[in-house]
């Protein structure tokens, strides 16, 4: 079933159009990448199907669990299922990671009608999750992502994914600024959290976090299109051949 | 100073309003014509205006206007309302000195339970001997009018040595409207001795009231001492608070200021480290929305060396209101070794919100470690962004990012319980602002 429809999206900012008409169907338990030069428009597809400010949307939709996603606030769309791991988690000083995580989650379950977590069951399942993770319990009683590696960065992320069981995750770049062992450990973590209802769509402009997280369907995205889609091994052949031959298609 | 222009339609009724309560006005003949003298002084001033450098942003002919006639003595119905209002707002495990509408308040105070540690007078009561209590370090207008109508207060005394057990807390409470409420109080905190101090500034249904209230704490030497100042009063009343501190040596104090009301609001502190080796902490909060105007203005005055000073402010402004901030540093020649910081940052929630700040240092000595910094903007959007992608309404991202904010000062605050009291303080602001 789609989870995610995106139509002939067409998308402006400051009166520059970046999204040319982009079209793009995930389904439920599917892991697409996205991949395409800098430039492409991937980061502005993440960023206007999470509902950042500063993009203008001037034609198509984008449809979530068949719902128009773009008629929603930012936090309607996290309650729906919708998460956005971003490419550079932002430092928020003087807000524990703690009274964050779960400040987060019980805003996401009071907008979808349920109760909010006992303290006893938050605490268990941050314990779990952020020990999976090779996060250490003190980081969490710091502000959220302040004087964190770029990797503990990307962790706290897929922490987030992990409490918060959105049903579609979007990596934008989590590769940029990992080592191999920080990636290994950030996939890992994505990998666990693969399932039949969840779909994920990961944005990246290196074959290499592929080999970590192997995706159903590929995706190459040049000037604000989709322009070829295929299966993981087209992947390896822009590891080959690189973007040039898009360049020119689109 | 123009004269011409001050002796205006405020001094005639102020005039007016001496006259009619001199009656009511405690002390023996020396102490009366002390009043009269600041009474003079007052009129021959009238309310500051812009063109006094000290007041140059909170400009209280324009603001105020009037002073209106002082309170009436509380009767029974407004010792009714103002028990109520000790309930809502007393600090869990203090000793309550509670003064209604400028009166002291027996029944409502705990004074036989501080009588075992803190030797305590009624301002009324220590006027019949020493009109020395109507004298302070630093003088204008509101402190001169306030020296000449003060109708009540508190003047402690802890001895040497003293680990009060409990905080005192004094809780101004006006039931009256449209009326005034003058108070002077007095602490003297013995050496080595260990008080928390809290005053408390709130409304018992009364509306468009004015207080003016007067606090001169001393500190003796190696004392350890905290105070908090939590002002609270009803959103279109006018508050003037003034403050005299004189610091011993080896002394920890520790001082916050919170301001949550009042239409027009201002603290002037005037504290001088007049002891070496002494430790100052003077921080505030100013938590103001719809035309509110909060000033708050701290001179920290480094008369001897080797003293520490350090001041965290923030200020959340919202809708119009105006948000004030100035702070003076003076070291003095012979005060060598000064370290003194100050840091102010105001959060602008609309366009039409308004923050000034002033930091200005006087320094004379040549070894010294001063500085300041001010900065102010709005919240930052990349962050909302970041917790409304993560499930927080508007409302709420913006809460924890003020929350956030304002915890820079508030964790200023040495002790637990009255750190978590004023971290409610300011959660139940961010409630009533959505």
């Amino acid at each position: 079933m789609a989870l995610l429809e995106v139509k002939d999206l067409k998308v402006r900012v400051e009166e520059r159009e970046i999204l040319h008409g982009l079209t793009l169907t995930v389904n439920e338990g599917e892991v697409h990448a996205i991949m395409g030069p800098n430039g492409s428009g991937k980061s502005t597809l993440s960023h206007v199907i999470a509902g950042k400010p500063g993009y203008e949307v001037t034609d198509g939709q984008i449809l979530f669990k068949g719902e128009d996603l773009l008629e929603m606030d930012p936090n309607e769309r996290a309650a729906k299922g919708v998460f956005l791991a971003f490419q550079y988690p932002v430092e928020i000083p003087g807000v524990a990671t703690m009274t964050f995580l779960r400040t987060a989650l019980n805003a996401q379950r009071k907008a979808r009608g349920e109760s909010e977590y006992s303290t006893p069951d938050f605490l268990k399942k941050v314990r779990e999750v952020s020990k999976s993770l090779n996060i250490p319990q003190d980081m969490l009683k710091r502000g959220v992502n302040v004087g964190f590696s770029g990797g503990e960065k990307k962790r706290n992320e897929v922490l987030q994914m992990a409490l918060f069981e959105p049903s579609l995750c979007i990596l934008d770049e989590m590769d940029s600024g990992l080592d191999i062992d920080a990636l290994r450990i950030a996939a890992d973590g994505v990998n666990a959290l693969r399932s039949p209802g969840r779909a994920m769509v990961v944005i990246t402009h290196y074959q290499r976090l592929l080999n970590y997280i192997v995706p159903d369907v590929v995706h190459v995205m040049s000037k604000g299109r989709v322009v070829k889609s295929g299966g993981k091994e087209l992947a390896l052949e822009l590891e080959a051949s690189g973007y040039a031959q898009f360049e020119d298609a689109a | 100073m123009n004269v011409a222009v001050a002796k205006t339609g405020n001094g005639r009724a102020v005039s007016d309003l001496f006259a009619s309560a001199e009656g009511r006005l405690a002390g023996s003949p020396s102490v009366i014509a002390v009043r009269r003298e600041a009474f003079e002084t007052y009129e021959r001033l009238g309310l500051p205006h812009r063109r006094i450098e000290e007041w140059k942003y909170t400009d209280l002919r324009a603001l105020v206007g009037e002073v209106p006639p002082l309170a009436a003595a509380p009767d029974a119905a407004a010792l009714k309302r103002a028990a109520d209002a000790v309930k809502t707002h007393a600090i869990v495990g203090a000793r309550k000195l509670v003064l209604v509408d400028g009166v002291f308040a027996a029944d409502l105070s705990d004074v036989k339970a501080l009588a075992s540690e803190v030797s305590f007078k009624t301002l009324r009561e220590a006027l019949e001997k020493d009109s020395g209590l109507l004298t302070t370090a630093a003088t204008d207008a509101v402190i001169a009018l306030n020296a000449a109508m003060a109708t009540d207060g508190v003047v402690l005394s802890i001895a040497d040595g003293t680990q009060l057990s409990a905080p005192i807390q004094i809780i101004h409470i006006a039931t009256a409207a449209s009326a005034s409420g003058f108070t002077r109080s007095q602490v003297a905190i013995g050496k080595g001795a260990r008080a928390t101090i809290v005053e408390s500034f709130v409304a018992a249904g009364a509306k468009a009231y004015q207080v003016n209230d007067a606090l001169t704490v001393t500190v003796g030497d190696d004392a350890d001492v905290a105070h908090i100042r939590l002002m609270d009063d009803a959103p279109d009343a006018v508050n003037v608070s003034s403050h005299f501190v004189t610091i011993g040596a080896n002394v920890k104090f520790n001082f916050f200021n919170m301001t949550t009301g009042a239409a027009v609001s201002r603290l002037q502190g005037f504290i001088t480290l007049a002891g070496e080796g002494s430790e100052l902490s003077a921080n505030g909060v100013n938590l103001l929305q719809k035309t509110e105007h909060g000033d708050t203005t701290l001179v920290v005055d480094h008369a001897v060396p080797n003293c520490v000073s350090r001041e965290v402010f923030r200020a959340v402004i919202d809708d119009r209101a105006h948000s004030v901030f100035q702070g003076r540093i003076i070291v003095r020649p012979d005060a060598q070794k000064t370290d003194g910081k100050m840091m102010t940052r105001a959060l602008l929630l609309s366009d039409e919100a308004e923050a000034d700040n002033k930091p200005e240092l006087e320094i004379f000595a040549d070894d010294v470690s001063c500085g300041h910094g001010a900065t102010a903007g709005a919240l930052d959007d990349s962050l909302l962004f970041y917790l409304k992608a993560r499930g927080l309404p508007e409302k709420q991202a913006q809460a924890l990012l003020i929350q956030a904010f304002v915890g820079e000062a508030i964790e200023q605050i040495a002790d637990d319980g009255l750190r978590e009291h004023v971290i409610g303080i300011a959660e139940r602001w961010l409630e009533r602002r959505s």
